[in-house]
This record gives structure tokens, sequence and C-alpha cells, in this order.
């Protein structure tokens, strides 16, 4: 075999999302990976610990003190223009929120991974979809948002990893990889992105010419920093930031569609009650129920628009979640009325099996 | 000597360090963060450490030292300025970076990003401020008010019964195994100035040549917390403050 054919065979691994993020963020140039230990996340830290990125690509890997240390170290990070991520799970990305609302603020680039478990409080270490509002309507203090993406396989845990880091830079704005307990826990096939060698000092100052990696005497001080006393100032800031997600609103909508082309009836689902209602809609065709799924890939910007295209078409609308019933409220604002929007969803750990959710469906929608 | 002797440019004999910023100051009449600001800048002048030096902000009166300061600079989120610095330095460990805090910062809020910074050896400095209360929101107590010393939140003095007793971190930090240079000094006369001066350049040093963590604690006034007047508050610290926070190092490796 020659070696241009032996550069096109893709190398197929077998592993768990949370190592698949692992080896993404060392492949795709990550500087530095900042966490803390929680389940059911913890092979994230575990797998970049045991690689040891330090030695082959100079990637900083720390063990912090707490979450909240956790966030604040990939601020200084990213206030120095590098890739910087963190991960964690909803307790502890509850204690991180605090982070990302100045690094929002301060408009800084970098990568937060929660791998959803069952609230609240301590809750449980089964897995849960219950940090929707939490992810999407802010999370912290004041008005920012973070791009939000819900990966539903092994293969795109690591896929998005590298995406997540490439909207960080092109925004200037906290992106969160929304998992949940079963896609870090899972083991499945998946192809690991090609290496980039991570950004040199040249290439952040030209790049990211904010970046505080000292001052030439030749340009003024930088300062990351989100505070302003003028109120007109802050009012500045913020307007800068809803311009930004507005143009996030407009260029970065992703989603799936399975089944939809003739669906009377539309499932609304991401992250892994996506694939559990994929098995839903083919028992309902089974069964002549022409249903369809819709699987939004980003939460924030949330693709709006394609839903609202389905409220003349379908007969009503069922949106399945591991929680109380949150995504509901955004399905609902889409359609603004025009079909009937119903919520089916387990809680506190529980995934409901694609039978159950079939039931749901037949019950509350398709009646 | 005339006029035009003195200020002829071989007769000179202080100029202002370039690393100050030609700008007003918000600092009270008075206040320490002033005297130790000009400190810093000049050892940093000195070292010729201006384009490779990043400081962390705190969240407190001194939240606007990158205004004064010609140097990049990160604010922090008030007691996260350790966890910044340990990130920077990690990244650029051929920086000189330092975290600028104040007692409730660094004391209260941000006690554990404190301790676990020091306990690492992370090579970094830590200046920090102690003037035993929240000047930034209004004299409110701080972890290190001294026992019956009045604030805002303690209108009739300190008491161990109901506020607990004043924490002294940096005889604790002085404990750790990653902390190199722990010393307490002051700003409130020109020999004070001098020996701060000398702590901040060695802890400077220290981080350059990866040593492990510096502490310099600068024991100072808050007279418009104090509600004294900038002299009286200086014989009220040396009467009061240094009794519990006494000068000197602490530890010196």
């Amino acid at each position: 075999m020659n070696d241009s054919k032996k550069q096109d065979i893709k190398e197929v691994k077998l592993m768990k999302g949370n190592e698949a993020i692992a080896h993404a963020a060392i492949r795709c140039g990550c500087d530095g990976y900042f966490g803390y230990p929680i389940t059911p996340q913890s092979e994230i830290m575990e797998t970049l610990m045991e690689l040891e990125p330090w030695n082959t690509t100079g990637m900083v890997v720390l063990q912090a003190e707490s979450e909240t240390s956790s966030i604040n170290m990939v601020y200084g990070g990213a206030g120095c223009g590098k890739k910087t991520m963190t991960s964690s799970s909803s307790p502890g990305v509850s204690l991180m929120q605090e982070g990302m609302s100045y690094i929002a603020c301060a408009e800084l680039p970098c990568v937060v991974v929660n791998v959803m478990r069952g609230g609240p409080g301590l809750g449980t270490i089964q897995p849960s979809q219950a940090d929707y509002f939490q992810s999407v309507k802010g999370g912290g203090h004041g008005d920012y948002k973070l791009i939000t993406l819900a990966p539903a396989s092994v293969q795109e845990m690591a896929d998005y990893t590298v995406k997540a880091f490439e909207l960080a830079f092109k925004y200037l704005t906290p992106v969160l990889l929304l998992a949940d307990g079963i896609i870090g826990q899972m083991m499945e096939k998946v192809v690991l992105p090609p290496f980039q060698p991570r950004m040199t000092e040249a290439e952040i100052r030209e790049k990211y010419p904010w970046a505080t990696l000292g001052k030439p005497a030749n340009r003024k001080p930088n300062v990351i920093t989100s505070l302003a006393l003028e109120a007109e100032e802050m009012e500045a800031t913020n307007l800068r930031l809803q311009r930004k997600y507005r143009e996030i609103e407009k260029n970065e909508v992703l989603f799936e569609e399975f089944s939809c082309e003739d669906a009377e009836y539309l499932i609304v689902a991401f992250g892994i009650t996506a694939r559990i209602c994929q098995k839903t809609v083919e028992m309902a065709r089974s069964q002549g129920i022409k249903a369809g799924l819709l699987r939004p890939i980003t939460l924030f910007p949330f693709p709006t628009e394609q839903i609202s295209r389905y409220a003349d078409k379908t007969k009503g609308m069922l949106s399945v979640e591991l929680s109380a019933g949150q995504m509901v409220e955004d399905v609902r604002l889409a359609v603004n009325g025009r079909v009937q929007v119903e919520f089916y969803g387990r809680m506190g750990g529980i995934v409901p099996s694609p039978d159950e959710v079939l039931k749901a469906l037949k019950d509350k929608v398709v009646k | 000597m005339t006029t035009n002797d003195i200020i002829s440019p071989e007769n000179l004999v202080y100029t202002k360090t370039k690393v100050m910023n030609d700008v007003p100051m918000h600092y009270c009449p008075g206040c320490s963060h002033g005297v130790v600001h000009k400190l810093i800048a000049e050892i940093i002048e000195e070292m010729d450490f201006q384009e490779k030096t990043i400081g962390i902000a705190p969240v407190g009166c001194a939240v606007f030292a990158y205004k004064y300061l010609d140097i990049d600079w990160q604010q922090a989120a008030h007691g996260r300025a350790p966890a910044l610095a340990t990130a920077i330095k990690r990244l650029l460990p051929n920086r000189l970076v330092f975290t600028y805090q104040g007692d409730g910062d660094l004391a209260a809020i941000g006690t554990a990003e404190t301790i676990h910074a020091a306990n690492r050896g992370e090579n970094i400095t830590i200046i920090f401020i102690n003037n035993g209360i929240y000047g930034m929101t209004g004299g409110q107590m701080a972890p290190t008010t001294l026992i019956g010393m009045k604030s805002s939140t303690s209108p009739n003095g300190r008491t161990v019964e109901l506020n607990g007793n004043p924490l002294d971190i940096t005889k604790l930090l002085a404990q750790l195994e990653g902390t190199c240079y722990v010393t307490r000094q002051s700003v409130h006369n020109v020999g004070a100035v001098r020996k701060t001066k000398k702590a901040i350049q060695k802890a400077f040093e220290n981080s350059m040549a990866r040593k492990g963590t510096s502490v310099v604690e600068i024991v100072s006034t808050c007279n418009s917390g104090w509600k004294l007047s900038p002299a009286k508050s200086n014989d009220w610290m040396v009467e009061n403050m240094f009794p519990a926070y006494p000068l000197g190092d602490l530890k010196n490796i």
C-alpha cells in the first residue's frame, strides 16, 4: 500500500464519550485544561492525565481545588488568547456560573463541557437534561448567552469539541458542550479529528491582539475586565453582546431531521433523547403514525425557524426531555400557538424507553 | 545653584517611573495603595519587565489598579486572582505574573484559591494589602479586622462571640510547602517603604527563578474606612495593627 492510500484510511477507535473529548481537545491544539473531578465526567481529566499531553503538544492539564477555581483558571488562560477548557457535571457547572458570566462579559473564548446528571441539589449520577434552562437562558447573572452544542454520539463528542473551540474563537464567547451521563459514559466507534498544532504566541498576537501576553513597547496595555462604573459604558457592552448573539442566531443554527418530510406529528428532542426518539419514530411509522423527529444540535441558537415551519404542516408536537419540561417552552415559543405542543419527560436520572415515548405520543398528541 | 541648574538633566535625582500612567488616582488621600502601586511600577521598570508582566487586579479598591500601571492586566472575580494567575503562569512560564489583593478578596472569599495556589507552589507573587476593612464597599468588617475594631458591620466593635477571630492568613501561608518567601511589611514611613520595595523585588525574582509562591503582605491604612486622618491612621496602625500583624519575614528560603 502506498503512503497516500494509507493516509486515506481513517483509524476507528472504540471509546467512551468522555474519553473522546479528551483526545479531541489534545488534537485540536488545546493549550490548557483545568478541571475538578465529578461523576459522570471524570474520565475527561483522567484520560488527559494518562495521555500526558504536556510531553507532546505542550498542553497544560491541571486539577484545580474546585470548579470555581477551574473556570477562573480558564478565564486567565483565555485572557492570554490561549485555547482553554474545563469540564464538569451539573452541580459543578452550577459553581462555574459566576466565572461564565465574567467570561461572557469579558468576551473571551473558551469551552465548557457539562455532562449532565440528575438534579436538583447533589441529585444523582444518572443522566439528565435538566440543565437546559441554565445552559441556554444565561445561567449566571446578567444578560448573556452561551453557544450550546448538544452532541448525541461519541463521534459528536469528539467533533463538537473541535467545533466548540472554532465557534468560541470566531465569536469570542464561551461555548458549552452539553452532553449527558449516557453519552459521556457509553462506548462507541469514533474517528478522532486530525492533529492541529497549538497556536504560537506570534499567531495569537496577530489574530487576537487583545490577549494579555505582556505589553510590547509599541502598544497600549491590554486589560481583560468586565467592569464599567459608568452605566452608559455598561449598556454599550450589553448592546455589543446582544448584537453578537443575534449574529450567532443568524449563522450558527444546527439541527438534524429524521422522517420529517411527510410528518403529521413532530417529536423534538436533543442529545441521547433524540436517539431514543428516533426509534420511537420508526415504531410509530410501522403502526401507521406519520411521526418525524427534529433534533436541535445547537440549543442556543435554537432552531426556532425550522420548528416554526412545521407548525402549519403538523397536527401536533411532542418535546421529549430528561427533565420536567424545559426545552418545550422554546418549542412553544417557536410555533406561537399555531399547533399544540405537548411534553413528555422523565426526571432524576430515569431514561424512558422508545415504547414509553410512543405511548406518550399516542396519549398526548395523536389521541 | 540656580533653578536652571536644578532642572538640568545631569542633576536629576528622581523621576516618576514610566510604568506609572499619568492619570488621576481614585484612591483616597492617605491611602497606602498609591505607594505600593508606585513601588511595583518602579521595580518592573528597574527589572526591565514591562513587556513580560501580567498583573491580576482584584475586586475591591484596587480593582482599578489596571488604570495606573502601564502593563497588561486581567481583572478577576472577587477572590479568584490566584486561579487566574495559576493558569497564566503555567501557560506563559517566562512571564512575571502577580496578583494584587486586599484582605477581603484574599482572606475571605478567595481563601481556597489563595491557599491552593500557594500550596501548589505556583511561581507567582501575591501582593496582599491588609487594612482590616472592606474599603470599596464602605467599611465593612474584614477577616483581618481586629477584635474591638469598629466597622459598618461591627458597629460596636468586633467580638469573638459574634464574629470569630481575625485570620492571620499570612502566617498560615508560611506553613505551606509551596511558599518560598512570605513577608509582612508596611509603607507608613520612608524606612518601611524601602523595605517593602526590597521585599517585592525579591518576590518577583523568586517568581522568575521558579522558586515557588511569594507572598508580600503590606499592613496598610484605610483612613476613610477607619474614620481617622491619614496621620492618625498611621499611628493607629502602629499601635494596634502591628502587634496583631508583626512586621518581618515569616519565611525566606
